[in-house]
């Protein structure tokens, strides 16, 4: 394109309207500009990559990532993790009969109590997963199927959704939350309890607070504004197919919670990367003054109100629940990663360095010469 | 003839005959029947492509039938009706600003040339009709009108010269603005046109319009008061072009005879063939493999997704249920569809803006050449001319250099050295010391001890003061002088005309008036033209003066020259010059032998000889060649073939009297540049039209030919050499040098031998233009012996061609061209006698020298001196080559591992065609985010410096025959794409195996995923072309780091704000919490890190790249200003 015009250029010196000497090389007529950019001269640095410069720099990596790799080993390795499949696949599962007998319309709900025992305390705070298998949250069809606009409290979102949103948009009113996102948001209820050696269940006190990103919770999902009543608010409008109650339940012992910033909702929506996942679910934070552990060993129960059905495309459910450090959860994969890069690092190191001994002595000779 | 009468007679089509008929001031012609005026051109320029109406279609239209830009509107059509992953406006924003921004700046230059177009075609010129004067627009002139055109005023048209304000019936032209030239031309008026022309009635018949500028045939009938028509001939000096300005005359009256976009001047700017550089054929290659991954990704993407879908529960879980209108589509089309989807979702693979890069990188690139300092020549006050920028890399890439001699390996400024008179020898004494054994020296001008009869010394001083075409320069008021006719071609290289400011003396070429000057030293001056006189004085200071009859002009297939003059006492006299084997078969032998002598040692002196000869004619010779020359030149077609057949038989039976030889000096540095050259393993033809003594003295002198260089010599005398047949003589004579050249030596190969300068045997190979003319024509076996020849020059480092033709020279580059392994070709000249090679070859490099501009206007480059060849290929060539090709590897490669985890993503998502990035990094990676590094890289990368690639010309055998744009390294970028790309994918997957990566257990989503993978690619790329930065100079850290920092604050600021009028968020402050996560922070860097580690291995396991083709000395001293760890580039060169 340019090149071409450039071409044209060339020809309009020649051009009819060259009435006058429009000449050839006008543009050349005068010396060159002796500026150090013109001339190619641009003071420069320029890097010679030669073994001398680049050998250090392979032992530091070595002796950097190794210390590193060491230490997120051990921190993933010290993070407690427990995890437990509760589908209910195997007839021996207590979640058997609810995954079987389940069905949309089924206003009452299943419940099946999972036990588990700890062998471990957690001491810290303790994070609570639902984790599932085989669910494509990254499926295109399923990923556009939302609209933020409505999400964020829009009111002509509110009453017309984005046409992403089909089959999911309306179903005789407009839906809120539309979409394929939301109509598919986990509803199983978990709740933990704690069994004392002397058989008494202790519920353990769940917060659901804090799972959202802080940003979503409090500026990219909001309530359509104008009314602190959200049954007013959300006039007008149905809830998602697959939902029992409307959005405006979802929470309706807190305000802060309810609606479209209701956290377990946020966190749903946030379309997970890969086809198995886990999503923060509860928080059991640690007891304040109490020395005593979050989670002591022993034995505990798992109480699930079973209404998400996931036989239909061989998924699985799981409760996990993890303690987090600094680098997240528990995933021995950076650890292993660095401390392997750092020894390959290393090891390249004397590699090269003895090759640089032998031969490159030679070369060093030539120089110094 | 009668074809023509007959046309005639029926119809008047003048677009099918060969001549056209136009009646001057349109009046009717007592001669013809019923006038019926022709129908012409009208006279308007239409240089613009476009116009109001018509600009958008067209425009568009052009625009998209580059292959590219089509691809990319498909992609962008098949976004807009397919429900596609990524939104039309990814693909829509690049090609519509691509698009937007091309059709303005075409849009500018179609409107400059319209007001261009206007001011000519506005332009009021006055017109004769019916006698009185009308002002006029210049495009309301009709062909037959008279027109007046004043001093300093353009011509509006092709005009016959009728009538001059100047009493010698000429007028002057300069044609600066059509070839360069900037001398006064002498036009002549058509003689014996009245000076009323209000009643001139007359009709001109001449061929139809040509684009040869220098060519023109035509006659004049004029018609007086019932006599029998007068017939002139008309020929170019008649015809005064369009474009050309009027000089040194009042003003002239002329007749239309071409208009508007038939003139020479609009017929000339046809345009030439666009030359394509191998880059962008080796881009063209990587694109279809390209292509052929991009197809193949949508086919295995597509199978996978009806695979995966066909398992129960997968296509349609509960979940995610499909619209009514999905589920009623024809599976078969959705199959089409999804295949649609997936080649949209990968089509960044090939990159729209990979396009605008490179041409932007020619573009601006090619302006580093004309503004190098080295290449301005304070001479003529010029630097180098970059006529067109899409072969800046194929400089880097030459292999076969073919460069003309005269004026372009030397100077063209031509020095009498001395002359032989019927074999004795006549030299100045300060131009040589050496004294020949058989003639001495002896005064400034005068002769030897052995002389020759006075008589023959002034016949011979006499012959060259009047065997010529040179003008005196005309006294004050003349900058430039006068230049000649402008088909008054004379040197024996057959090169245009150009002034030679040289004690007032003005030919076409140097060679006349040297020899001139040389006469006038010897005493005899010339004074100058009086009408038909020349006048001469002699050395007795009388002044003598000869009618002139005849210019029998030069022309490269005769190489000679005549002129018929009548001396005073009425005598006339036949003066030929020319080349010695032209001159002496037209002799008396005996005379031959004893000058031959001479003229050979003077050629192999490295002079120009001439042979002079002469001829009494008796008045019936000259009556007959009179009226055989007339009629000739009055011939409408085969003037030229006819007008020769004249001259053959006139210059017949001459009798030699001597000859010159003339110096022609080298150019400065010819020698060290050809040196270079070779060294750079270019080989180097000479193609001449000189003979072959003085080009072989020439290459000689360059250093072309060696000591030790064994000739290999293919000419007319080796043929005639056995006597037999010279087809038979030639056939054993190829074998024979085969043999010796290509089947017996060279164990090793030129590219091999580092040493260039080892023991192996070089060998110089000399051919002639009429043995190549029996090589190329001799009927059944010309094929064999063509690639026997061409096997044998291959093998040689040096090929000499002498006596060559314009077109053979075009005909040899051809040949070279096309040979196997297609190497690119370069040729250089600065004669119009170039041009054609110029045209022919892959690169065309004009001199900007004395002999006009013709070659300059057709060459790619031009440049004023041969030394700038050097720097223009050994370091801007080399540079520009290795620029373009890291440019467009690393394109590639970019978009590879950019687009692969995408591909890579497809097979975790169910192949759904979800996009692993968001649109917004699918749109700007390309265009901000890894674009202005690369175009820095591009532009000012010198991975070697300036003045070491000039100083070790082997460098440039590093990248020749394409070295860095070939399948292995291509391969070797494609591996790293694919090897970084399946790291950027699998590192970030293992790490999502948990995707609590934050401090406070909250997960990642899979837009998270997407922006590490993009960050960690983003820094990946970039770094990479910081590793391959050689040369750091401000631009780059700026480009380098700013890229970086800017895609950092534009992630910042995209997901820092809920955007309006967007229903989807998706990456509201995922790069802010991305950065929160030690763990992702731990991710980038070491995914960063391993991804470069490959190229930093190599990097210091390939020894320093070049060291190893240097000469030990530089070797050694390069090493120890390379071993600082920075420093300057050296400011001198």
């Amino acid at each position: 394109m340019m090149a071409s015009s450039y071409n044209a250029k060339e020809e309009d010196r020649h051009q009819p309207g060259a009435t006058g000497h429009v000449g050839s090389g006008t543009m050349t007529n005068k010396m060159p500009d002796n500026t150090a950019f013109k001339q190619q001269r641009l003071p420069a640095w320029q890097p010679i990559l030669t073994a001398g410069t680049v050998l250090p720099a392979f032992f530091v990596i070595g002796l950097l990532f190794i210390p590193i790799g060491v230490g997120l080993f051990v921190t993933s390795n010290n993070i407690k993790e427990f995890e437990i499949d509760y589908t209910g696949v195997d007839m021996s599962s207590p979640c058997y009969s609810c995954s079987q007998s389940y069905s949309w319309n089924n206003t009452k709900s299943c419940t099946c109590s999972v036990p588990f025992s700890l062998d471990q305390p957690f001491e810290s705070n303790v994070f609570m997963y639902y984790g599932l298998s085989n669910f494509y949250q990254n499926h295109r069809r399923y990923v556009k199927s939302r609209d933020d606009s409505q999400l964020n409290g829009d009111k002509t979102s509110l009453q017309s959704p984005s046409k992403e949103c089909e089959p999911y948009r309306s179903s005789d009113k407009p839906i809120a939350p539309c979409g394929a996102i939301a109509n598919s948001l986990f509803n199983d209820t978990l709740e933990l309890y704690y069994i004392d050696p002397n058989g008494s269940r202790t519920a353990i006190p769940l917060v659901k607070k804090g799972i959202a990103w802080w940003t979503d919770k409090h500026v990219k999902f909001r309530n359509p504004s104008g009314n602190n009543n959200l049954t007013v608010v959300f006039q007008g409008t149905s809830k998602p197919v697959n939902w029992r109650k409307p959005v405006f339940e979802l929470d309706p012992s807190d305000s802060d919670n309810n609606g479209f910033i209701n956290e377990d909702f946020i966190v749903w929506m946030r379309t997970a990367a890969l086809p198995t996942f886990r999503k923060l679910y509860r928080i059991i934070q640690k007891k304040p003054n109490n020395m005593t552990p979050t989670l002591p060993r022993g034995e505990y129960i798992l109480e699930v109100t079973y209404n998400y059905p996931v036989r239909s495309f061989d998924g699985r459910k799981r409760m996990i629940l993890s303690a987090i450090s600094w680098m997240g959860g528990k995933n021995p994969f950076l650890g292993i990663a660095y401390i392997t890069v750092g020894s390959v690092c290393f090891c390249l190191g004397l590699v090269l360095l003895s090759i640089h001994y032998r031969y490159g002595k030679r070369n060093s000779a030539d120089i110094s010469s | 003839m009668l074809r023509r009468r007959l046309n005639r007679l029926f119809g008047r089509d003048e677009r099918r005959v060969d001549s056209r008929t136009i009646y001057v001031g349109h009046r009717p012609c007592p001669a013809t029947d019923a006038f019926i005026p022709p129908k012409f051109c009208d006279n308007r320029i239409v240089s613009s492509k476009y116009t109001v109406w018509n600009f958008l279609p067209k425009n568009l239209f052009e625009q998209f039938r580059r292959i590219a830009n089509f691809y990319f509107l498909i992609i962008f059509l098949v976004q807009v009706i397919v429900d596609t992953p990524t939104s039309p406006v990814t693909s829509g924003l690049p090609l519509f600003f691509v698009i937007t921004v091309t059709a303005i700046k075409q849009g500018y230059e179609d409107w400059l040339r319209h007001k261009a177009d206007n001011e000519v075609n506005k332009y009021l010129v006055t017109v004769l009709e019916d006698g009185r004067r009308a002002r006029k627009e210049s495009e309301k002139i009709k062909v037959g009108d008279v027109v007046e055109v004043v001093e300093d005023e353009t011509f509006p048209c092709d005009l016959i010269l009728l009538q001059s304000s100047r009493e010698d019936e000429t007028c002057f032209v300069t044609t600066a603005s059509l070839d360069g030239e900037s001398n006064h031309k002498t036009h002549y008026t058509v003689p014996d046109t009245e000076k009323g022309l209000e009643s001139l009635s007359a009709t001109v018949e001449c061929e139809q319009p040509q684009p040869d500028l220098y060519k023109f045939v035509g006659r004049m009938h004029i018609y007086k008061n019932d006599q029998e028509p007068a017939v002139r001939s008309l020929g170019p000096e008649n015809l005064l072009l369009k474009g050309a300005t009027l000089k040194n005359t009042q003003k002239i009256y002329g007749v239309a005879v071409y208009s508007g976009m038939e003139t020479k001047m609009a017929l000339n700017y046809q345009g030439k063939s666009q030359k394509r550089s191998v880059v962008e054929k080796s881009i063209n290659a990587f694109l279809l493999v390209y292509l052929c991954i991009l197809v193949s990704k949508a086919l295995v993407c597509t199978t996978l997704k009806y695979v995966w879908q066909s398992q129960p529960g997968q296509e349609e879980p509960w979940y995610n249920q499909k619209t009514q209108k999905e589920k009623d589509a024809n599976l078969y089309l959705n199959m089409f569809t999804d295949f649609l989807s997936f080649m949209v979702l990968f089509n960044f693979i090939i990159p729209v803006s990979m396009y605008v890069t490179v041409e932007m990188q020619k573009f601006l690139g090619s302006f580093f050449i004309s503004w190098d300092k080295d290449f301005f020549d304070p001479e003529i006050q010029e630097g180098a001319l970059v006529n067109t920028s899409d072969l800046n890399e194929e400089l880097g890439q030459v292999e076969y250099v073919f460069t003309d001699k005269t004026g372009t390996l030397t100077q063209n400024s031509m020095e009498f050295i001395e002359c032989c008179i019927d074999g004795f020898q006549y030299k100045n004494r300060d131009s040589s010391t050496e004294l020949d054994g058989f003639c001495v020296t002896d005064g400034p001008v005068s002769m030897l001890q052995q002389k020759a009869g006075r008589e023959e010394e002034e016949l011979f001083l006499r012959a060259l003061c009047l065997c010529h075409t040179v003008q005196v320069k005309e006294s004050t008021g003349q900058e430039d002088g006068v230049g000649d006719q402008v088909d008054g071609v004379l040197g024996l290289d057959g090169e245009m005309v150009h002034p030679a400011e040289l004690r007032g003396f003005i030919a076409s070429s140097p060679d006349e008036v040297a020899l001139v000057k040389g006469a006038m030293k010897y005493g005899f001056t010339f004074l100058g033209m009086e009408s038909k006189n020349m006048r001469v004085m002699n050395r007795d200071k009388d002044v003598e003066t000869y009618e002139l009859l005849h210019v029998l002009n030069f022309d490269p297939v005769r190489r000679r020259m005549s002129v018929i003059v009548r001396s005073k006492c009425g005598d006339i006299m036949l003066f030929c010059k020319g080349a010695d084997s032209s001159i002496f078969p037209r002799v008396r032998q005996e005379e031959v032998d004893r000058i031959r002598m001479h003229v050979e040692r003077n050629a192999t002196e490295g002079y120009r000889t001439l042979c002079v000869a002469y001829k009494l004619l008796s008045s019936e010779e000259y009556a007959q060649a009179d009226a055989g020359l007339r009629e000739a030149r009055l011939a409408l077609d085969d003037r030229e073939a006819k007008l020769m057949a004249v001259y053959n038989q006139v210059e017949t039976g001459m009798s030699l009297i001597g000859a010159t030889a003339v110096e022609d000096r080298l150019q400065e540095e010819a020698a060290e540049t050809m040196e270079a050259l070779q060294r750079a393993g270019m080989k180097v033809w000479v193609l001449t039209g000189d003979k072959m003594e003085t080009a072989k003295s020439t290459c000689y002198a360059c250093r072309l030919f060696q000591r030790g260089t064994e000739l290999l010599e293919l000419t007319v005398r080796t043929l005639e050499d056995g006597g037999r047949r010279r087809e038979e003589r030639l056939h054993e004579v190829l074998l024979d040098y085969h043999k010796r050249s290509v089947q017996d030596p060279p164990p090793v190969k030129t590219r091999v031998t580092r040493s260039w300068t080892s023991a192996k045997q070089d060998y110089g190979f000399i051919i002639d233009g009429a043995t190549l003319s029996l090589l190329f024509n001799s009927s059944p076996d010309s094929s064999h012996y063509k690639s026997l020849f061409l096997q044998i020059c291959q093998n040689c480092t040096t090929v000499l061609c002498c006596r060559m033709a314009p077109l053979q020279k075009a005909q040899i580059v051809n040949m070279v061209k096309n040979s196997k392994g297609s190497p690119i070709t370069l040729s250089i000249g600065d004669g119009a006698n170039d041009v054609s090679m110029i045209l022919e070859a892959h690169i065309g490099i004009g001199i900007k020298g004395k002999e006009g501009r013709q070659a300059v206007r057709n060459s790619d480059y031009a440049i004023p001196k041969l030394k700038h060849l050097k720097k223009l290929l050994l370091g801007h060539g080399h540079l520009y080559y290795v620029r373009i090709a890291h440019l467009v590897q690393y394109f590639f490669y970019k978009n590879l591992c950019f687009i692969l985890p995408q591909f890579l993503y497809q097979f975790f998502c169910g192949s759904s065609q979800q996009p692993l990035y968001d649109a917004a990094y699918l749109t700007m990676y390309n265009i901000c985010f890894t674009s202005m590094p690369i175009l820095a890289y591009s532009l000012l990368e010198q991975h070697i410096c300036m003045e070491v690639l000039m100083s070790n010309a082997t460098l440039y055998r590093d990248v020749a025959k394409n070295a860095m744009l070939r399948w292995s390294p291509f391969l070797y970028w494609t591996l790293l794409g694919v090897y970084q790309g399946l790291l950027f994918f699998f590192g970030v997957r293992f790490l999502f195996s948990n995707p609590a990566l934050q401090d406070n257990g909250q997960v990642f989503g899979n837009w998270s995923y997407g922006t590490i993978v993009f960050t960690v690619l983003v820094f990946t790329v970039t770094l990479k072309l910081a590793m391959d930065t050689r040369h750091w100079t401000w631009i780059n850290h700026f480009v380098i780091w700013g890229s970086l920092a800017f895609y950092m604050f534009f992630s910042f600021f995209w997901g820092g704000i809920i955007w309006p009028f967007l229903r989807q968020q998706r990456l509201y402050f995922v790069f802010a919490n991305m950065l929160r996560s030690v763990s992702a922070w731990l991710v980038i860097i070491l995914l960063v890190l391993l991804s470069l580690l490959p190229e930093i291995l190599l990097l210091v396991l390939r020894k320093p790249r070049w060291p190893h083709s240097r000469q030990p000395s530089e070797d050694r001293l390069l090493q120890t200003s390379r071993s600082l760890p920075s420093r300057p580039c050296p400011t001198s060169t």
